[in-house]
């Protein structure tokens, strides 16, 4: 017979435990989620069961189709900083997680993807429902594991946290059977700060700061390049520092834009595929070569084996792997770059580069004659433009909005042409290349900063890839803006058939749907513009209106974006035309 | 530029965590490289695992790939050693008919020429063992095959590398830098 006091104890002791599918909702709120994305299922019903009980605490948004969460995910998190969450069922609720997950991986967006899997004792047999997720996801994700006992959560999702927003962050994919899910585990949480084999950011080589300090101080030529691991570093003063003391121009990839203010004076434009012309001209002309946070995208260095020759490179990087990957570092810095911007800082000396600044112009001015006056302002008997559209929605929302881009014309337009004031501001698919993104990142961005503008621009054959999140939009009353550039053609693939395929246009001609009427039909208000007289006053109601608004402008439908770099040619074989 | 292929050997030390052969051989998988051999066992510190694979590849694709593997998160460290820089071994086992022996001489000569051992001998069968390079183990095979050679089993070579720097010491630098904020 138990005593009263043993029978205290026991309650005690109860109090403690929890099932682990309140185990897994309260690590989250431990690690300061409060917006999560998902959708439910068999394997993940104790978790959502869970949910239930913390409602005023995690507020979780349905998507339409998994692959929508994990892209608002993404969305949030590129905007917020902080890992975005999704939660998923076992097998077709999994599956379709995988393209946000490949998209992560390439775009070292911090994610942590939670699904169901059936009951450990079924695992292998081909049950209901049953994929092998970890297998299947292992390529895409920077860390994934398998948990079959509801102890072992807390600790599992600590360390997915730590190694999704560490070092260089990514996606990570936490597997957790039905009955661990509803197993007793102990009602206590620890923060992972280390993974003993991991090193997520090595120590930088006092060394190679002097070394690099040494060849900035010889550089007549010099030229800067910045990606995305400026912003994910956090290094927006040191980096605008950084340029400013020393003088030097710096140029953009995709995944960099915003880092410095496109109008910054010594923001000298889009390197790569579709970029500016006097960058990837004189990226063959530099004498040094500052790579600061990205990772020579073959998109950014078309032939890589005719790319800078002739410059002495300095590459700061986080990840030891991308060092001489695609190209050779005379001057790696390995380790988080704003603390590697902070140790260079104090070398600098203001140097003038005028004369290398006015090739600079030089070239520009060739491509703001033959490419951009036309982009920007076509003649009246052409059709509108891409790049108008833009112009209207950079100087009405006066370079504050958030831009969330899908893929193809429209999003090289797009980051060509707004001129980005702020700070983080472009979200977009540049490793994956991901149609469909657009939409679901933009909510995702939106949740993140609900007093920013946040608008997804979107082509016509990339809006109809995620447009079912609309739901998502409707059900929580998003305030994202949808730009639709219709050009009734999947653009980028019909611009490659004019110009590489003899202009055989195949599958590229697309029979659209009443976008208006779908919005519509989700509660959401638009209009469509196809006369330049109405397009400044559509814009204008496009950013001014308090709820989600649907622009779909008809435009040119056989533009084609320029300057352009045809694959397997060298970044100053650029094209104008 | 050096674009030759040839041999090397990869030594991985991993946690010894479910999953993460595969997730070494995707890279490798990805990359198009053929695993020659692969061998896994415990290393010299308990709780670590070590992964001993040989593939033919240019030096610098192997070493972009030696970078991608120590990338993963389970991995302390991965090494590369082109052959002049490892001892290496290999094991071959030969099953033969134990009547193969008493019908001859001739096979206990071959043995013998070939510093082979007997392992097990049984009224059916006969188990031969041998050590040595790859050359070696396919000598011994090509002769034995004449006289009703029954089964052929050859190991993943293991080796030890030159250099000497032990990897514990690696181990505590890894783990001393894993705590850098
Ligand atoms: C999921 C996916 N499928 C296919 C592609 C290949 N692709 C790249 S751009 C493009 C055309 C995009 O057309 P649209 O969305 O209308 O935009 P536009 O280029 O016309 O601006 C296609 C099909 C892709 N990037 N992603």
């Amino acid at each position: 017979m138990k005593t009263v006091a043993v029978e205290k104890q026991d309650e005690k002791q109860a109090e403690q435990f929890c099932s682990g599918a309140h185990a897994l909702v309260k690590a989250l709120i431990h690690e300061g989620v409060d917006t999560i994305f998902g959708y439910p299922g068999g394997a993940i019903m104790p978790v959502y069961d869970a949910l239930y009980d913390f409602e005023g605490k995690i507020k979780h948004h349905m998507s339409r189709h998994e692959q929508g969460a994990t892209h608002a995910a993404q969305g949030y998190a590129r905007q917020s900083g902080k890992p975005g969450v999704c939660l998923a069922t076992s097998g077709p609720g999994a599956t379709n997680l995988i393209t946000g997950l490949a998209d992560a991986q390439l775009d070292s967006t911090p994610l942590v993807c939670i699904t169901g899997q059936v009951p450990s004792q079924m695992i292998g047999t081909d049950a209901f429902q049953e994929t092998d997720v970890v297998s299947i996801s292992m390529a895409v994700t920077k860390w994934n594991v398998q948990v079959t006992k509801a102890e072992d959560i807390p600790a599992a999702i600590a360390k997915a946290f730590y190694i999704a927003k560490s070092g260089k962050p990514g996606p990570v994919l936490v597997d957790i059977t039905k009955d661990a899910q509803f197993g007793k585990c102990p009602d206590t949480y620890e923060r992972c700060d280390q993974v003993r084999s991991y090193i997520a950011k090595p120590k930088i080589d006092p060394l190679a700061i002097e070394q690099a300090a040494q060849a900035i101080a010889e550089a007549k030529k010099p030229l800067v390049l910045f990606g995305h691991g400026v912003l994910l570093a956090n290094a927006k003063d040191e980096f605008r520092e950084f340029i400013e003391k020393s003088g030097m121009p710096a140029a953009w990839t995709i995944l960099g834009l915003s880092a410095l203010a496109t109008d910054h004076p010594q923001n000298v434009g889009m390197l790569g595929m579709h970029g500016n012309y006097a960058p990837n001209k004189l990226t063959n002309e530099c004498d040094l070569l500052i790579a600061v946070g990205m990772r020579f995208d073959d998109r950014v260095t078309g032939d890589v084996t005719r790319y800078a020759k002739q410059a002495k490179v300095i590459h700061i990087e986080i990840d030891p792997a991308e060092i001489d990957k695609n190209v050779k570092a005379d001057i790696p810095i390995l380790g988080d770059c704003r603390e590697a911007l902070q140790r260079l800082i104090p070398h600098l000396q203001r140097k003038d580069y005028q004369d290398w600044y006015a090739t600079f112009s030089a070239l520009d001015a060739e491509e703001q004659e033959q490419v951009i006056q036309r982009d920007l302002f076509p003649d009246e008997s052409a059709p509108l433009s891409m790049g108008e559209v833009i112009r209207h929605l950079s100087d009405i929302s006066k370079g504050s909005a958030v831009l969330v881009t899908d893929v193809g014309q429209h999003q090289m337009v797009a980051q060509r042409y707004y001129r980005f004031g702020e700070w983080n501001s472009n979200i977009t698919s540049g490793g994956l290349g991901t149609m469909g993104f657009a939409l679901p990142a933009a909510i995702g961005a939106k949740l993140a900063a609900p007093h920013r503008q946040v608008v997804a621009v979107i082509g016509d054959g990339g809006f109809q890839m995620t447009l079912q999140e609309l739901g998502m939009i409707m059900e929580a009353g998003i305030a994202v803006k949808i730009l639709i550039l219709n050009n009734q053609f999947l653009g980028m693939v019909r611009q490659w058939q004019d110009m590489f395929f003899e202009k055989r246009y195949s599958s590229v001609d697309m029979s659209n749907p009443d976008f208006l009427m779908i919005a519509k039909a989700y509660g959401i208000e638009g209009q469509q513009v196809s006369e330049r007289a109405d397009l400044e006053k559509a814009m204008h109601t496009f950013l001014s209106h308090p709820k989600s608004y649907l622009l779909e402008v008809m435009v040119g439908k056989e533009d084609n974006i320029f300057p352009m770099i045809p694959s397997g040619a060298a970044v100053d074989e650029i094209r104008l035309k | 530029m050096k674009t030759m292929k040839e041999q090397f050997t990869i030594s991985i030390y991993t946690e010894n965590t479910i999953g993460i052969l595969h997730r070494i051989t995707t890279i490798f998988t990805r990359r198009h490289i053929n695993i020659e051999s692969i061998t896994a066992s415990e290393s010299e510190v308990p709780d670590i695992h070590r992964y001993t694979i040989v593939v033919c590849q240019e030096d610098e694709k192997v070493r972009k790939v030696v970078k991608q593997i120590e990338k993963q998160i389970d991995v302390f460290k991965a090494f590369y050693h082109p052959n002049d820089e490892v001892v290496r071994q290999e094991l071959a086992l030969y099953k033969m008919p134990t009547q193969a022996f008493s019908n001859t001489r001739e096979v206990e000569k071959i043995v013998r020429k070939h510093h082979a051992r007997l392992l097990a001998v049984e009224p059916e069968f006969t188990i031969i063992e041998k050590t040595g390079y790859k050359t070696e183990t396919q000598a011994l095979f090509d002769e034995l095959k004449a006289y009703g050679l029954l089964e052929f089993v050859r190991s993943g070579w293991i080796s030890i590398s030159k250099p000497m720097k032990e990897f514990q010491d690696y181990l505590k630098e890894v783990e001393e830098a894993s705590k850098n904020k």
